[in-house]
């Protein structure tokens, strides 16, 4: 899995850390609208916080608040890079 | 699908209130502080999964509904479409509140805001509680409540509903709400604007639910902004909601035919939202990590996550054998006690023999094992209160794919550590159904409390000695409950439950300093009903069990030399044991094992009780003041083996891990299935499973020569 450092991404690919802002939201797990609904909406910020024991699910932040999700559903959320992490 | 609990809405002269919120808002703490009730709380979301009502302590004539917690009001899970028919007047026979207290997390106030905007558009009289106040003081962060007031049009009171913070503003709201005046002026709630195509799709879903005559007109639009959500209303569901077949088709044909733009819908309000809190609140706090952060970066780390929650799983064990042992040296000190005295004051007779070996043997054996159950609900309490929890649900997720479930379905489980009815309830915070079916069948495999008796009975007789190995033991049990469920889960979960893979998603709260008055109430209210079915169910079978064991009287023998063990063998309950011995032989169980076995399908404690009556009947004082875990090890056959080897020991113990003895089980499990498919199946599995597994164990470990 490479990862990426700038540019557009997606959120299961974000380092840890780095914040960006949601671009797109994909709805082929039917998770968009409750996702949205917690507050991942296009243009918002989100950042990942922390990924679990065997790399899945990841911990992000949003809105000010964490949320746990797994990977298969982050691969759905296109997300900018904005300002990447200085620690990893 | 459920028939949620009746608890009875009182009719005249009072008015309802209902208490809604995001989960872990803080709902029930608000609940228990208005009420003076004592419900659930804890640290992590969806505690509360059923309704609760009660009277306002300082208002009487008030009730307030305490409801599970939701994100929104287009539901998902059952938990949350129950906090909707509530709100919308769906309950059968039961009529819309006449006011809402939305429950705001005020630290979390942009998305708490989202389902608060939702409830103040239904156009119900309504008050915004901004809980959490100290939060966000603690924060430095500023939040103006009464501009926040003025945005939304109802009245906003900040709360702390740990230290009561701001009760008394929301009595006085509360009061107001009612009052002729208020009343008279309507309701000057601002309802969240939205562009043209939106409010033309609002009205042409208004018309579906005006003409199926499915809300109260004022209601009406509040409701089709919902409703037009492809998620709001589905097909299967629950028994209370009073929608018919047909409402639920002509919503989603509607629907269908309007081209809903719901993300453009969440857009608009989360717009209004952004107005509003940039006015209302002021962030001073900087991006440092806060502690939760810090905790966090320790307990859910990639490679200490995991060992953490196996130490701290450990560590109750242990602390379950050895913190209790004095405590239960103790208790068995005075049980032994009592029986020496009632011996002493009644003498000897049918009598003394009922209270010493019936009663004292029967509740006495059970009601030695208070401490460690009060332990083991200690340390569940103060894990879920600190915020843990989710955290555990976040570190098993990954293992909880294998089996096609998803880390949510962790904590009903864990909570079955302690009973698997609550457990069994809190499946309905997990959305899809095959998934909530699956958690429900397999839940009642992790050992609950109730088992924590007999384990512990065993370990203590056919291991003493060595704590460590005690609690191995104890471990290993519990260990063999939870992989054999997750294995179960994985087998159902690709054969009659077989469904899409779950999609977890699932906030995790900040750390919170667990009080130490909550952990021990809770503690106490789960410790309370062991002592009550004590107190009934365990009294009324020691004393059954007692009599079937002392009559018939043998008769070949002189009433001052009784042979105990002969008499026990031509009584009551020695022939029904000797009956179903040949069924339990290949166990390696006794007869007395078997009335046991037997016994404990009416509550699994009564195992210990059972044990205490049989060994106790017809004995004289000084035997009575051995503890029972002796008498078992002094148990033979009539060949003069002992009975309760090791390996009887553990073969037994795997027994009671799997069997399903337990009827309040097997009752919730139809109830929130609706029907006795699911339990039946239920029973069956798990006794098979039981016997089986007890089977392999016993004849595998005489083969390997351990007997
Ligand atoms: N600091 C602080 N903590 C609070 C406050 N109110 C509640 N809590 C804590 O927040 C957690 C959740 O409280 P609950 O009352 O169970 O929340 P709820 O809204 O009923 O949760 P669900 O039933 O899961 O929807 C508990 O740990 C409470 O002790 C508050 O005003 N301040
Ligand atoms: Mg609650």
């Amino acid at each position: 899995m490479t990862i990426a450092t700038t540019g557009t991404t997606t959120l299961d690919r974000l380092p840890i850390g780095s914040q960006a802002r949601v671009t797109g939201i994909d709805d082929k797990t039917g998770n968009a609208d409750r996702l949205m609904e917690m507050g991942l909406l296009v243009g918002r910020p989100v950042e990942v916080a922390r990924v679990a024991p065997f790399g899945d699910p990841i911990q992000i932040k949003v809105m000010g608040y964490h949320l746990s999700l797994r990977s298969t559903v982050a691969r759905g959320i296109a997300v900018e890079i904005e300002n990447a992490s200085t620690t990893s | 699908m459920i028939v949620h609990s009746r608890e009875p809405l009182s009719a005249q002269n009072t008015q309802t209130i209902a208490l809604v919120g995001n989960p872990n808002s803080g709902k029930t703490s608000l609940f228990n502080r208005l009420t003076g009730q004592r419900r659930k709380v804890a640290n992590y979301p969806g505690v509360t999964v059923d309704r609760h009502v009660g009277a306002v302590t300082r208002d009487p004539n008030t009730q307030l509904i305490d409801l599970p917690g939701c994100y929104s009001l287009v539901s998902r899970s059952l938990d949350e479409q129950l906090a909707r028919d509530v709100l919308f007047g769906w309950i059968r026979n039961e009529q819309t509140p006449d006011g809402v207290i939305v429950v705001v997390d005020a630290s979390n106030l942009e998305r708490n805001l989202f389902l608060a905007t939702q409830v103040i558009d239904l156009g119900l009289p309504t008050i915004v509680a901004c809980n959490m106040i100290d939060v966000v003081r603690d924060r430095r962060d500023q939040l103006d409540t009464h501009k926040l007031a003025q945005q939304l049009g109802v009245p906003v009171i900040g709360t702390d509903a740990r230290t009561g913070e701001g009760l008394d503003e929301l009595h006085n709201a509360i009061r107001a709400l009612d009052s002729p005046t208020t009343k008279a002026m309507g309701h000057p709630a601002k309802r969240t604007p939205f562009d043209k195509p939106a409010q033309s799709a609002f009205q042409e879903m208004s018309n579906v639910v005006t003409s199926r005559n499915l809300a109260t007109p004022s209601m009406t639009d509040g409701i089709a902004r919902i409703l037009i959500a492809p998620d709001s209303v589905s097909d299967d569901g629950d028994t209370w909601n009073k929608l018919s077949p047909d409402d639920k088709h002509a919503i989603i044909t509607a629907r269908n035919a309007i081209e809903t733009p719901v993300a453009s819908l969440v857009c608009q309000r989360y717009d209004t939202i952004a107005t509003i809190v940039s006015a209302v609140h002021i962030k001073n706090s900087d991006g440092r990590p806060t502690a939760t952060d810090r905790i966090d970066r320790v307990l859910t780390h990639r490679f200490w996550g995991l060992t953490i929650s196996s130490t701290i799983m450990g560590a109750m064990f242990l602390a379950v054998f050895s913190g209790a042992a004095p405590l239960m040296d103790g208790v068995e000190f005075v049980v032994s006690q009592l029986a020496t005295a009632a011996r002493s004051l009644l003498g000897t007779g049918v009598f003394a023999d009922l209270v010493v070996n019936g009663v004292i043997a029967g509740v006495g054996n059970v009601v030695v094992f208070v401490p460690q159950i009060a332990i083991l609900f200690f340390i569940i309490a103060f894990l879920e209160d600190s915020g843990y929890m989710a955290r555990v649900a976040f570190v098993m997720d990954r293992i909880m794919s294998a089996t096609g479930l998803h880390g949510r379905s962790f904590i009903p489980l864990l909570s079955s550590f302690a009973c698997a009815v609550p457990a069994i309830m809190a499946a309905r915070t997990i959305d899809s159904r095959r998934d909530r079916l699956t958690t429900i069948m397999v839940a009642p495999l992790m050992s609950c409390s109730a088992r924590l008796p007999v384990y512990i009975v065993i370990i203590s007789a056919v291991f003493a000695g060595n704590v460590w190995l005690e609690a191995g033991i104890l471990f290993t049990m519990y260990a063999l409950g939870l992989v054999t469920a997750l294995m179960i889960a994985a087998v159902l979960k690709r054969t009659i439950l077989k469904g899409p893979p779950a999609t977890f998603i699932l906030e995790l709260p900040p750390y919170r300093r667990p009080r130490f008055t909550i952990v021990c109430r809770e503690t106490w209210d789960r410790t309370k009903p062991f002592l009550t079915q004590a107190g009934t169910v365990i009294l009324a079978f020691s004393v059954i069990l007692w009599a079937l064991a002392y009559y018939p009287r043998a008769n070949n023998t002189s009433p001052d030399n009784i042979d105990t063990t002969a008499q026990l063998r031509q009584s009551y309950i020695g022939r029904l044991g000797q009956t179903i011995e040949p069924v339990i032989k290949p166990l390696g169980f006794d007869w007395k094992i078997g009335v046991g076995l037997a016994s404990s399908f009416a509550a699994r404690e009564v195992f210990v009780a059972t044990m205490g009556v049989v060994h106790g009947v017809g004995e004289d004082a000084d035997e009575t003041s051995v503890p029972l875990r002796e008498k078992l090890l002094n148990d033979k056959w009539p060949d003069g083996r002992r009975v309760l080897t090791p390996l009887v020991g553990v073969s037994l113990m795997v027994f009671y891990v799997f069997a399903c003895q337990c009827m309040s089980t097997l009752a919730i499990v139809k109830r929130e299935t609706n029907g006795w498919r699911w339990p039946t199946f239920m029973f069956c599995y798990m006794t098979t499973l039981a016997y089986v597994a007890s089977f392999v164990v016993y004849q595998g470990g005489q083969a390997l020569g351990l007997g």
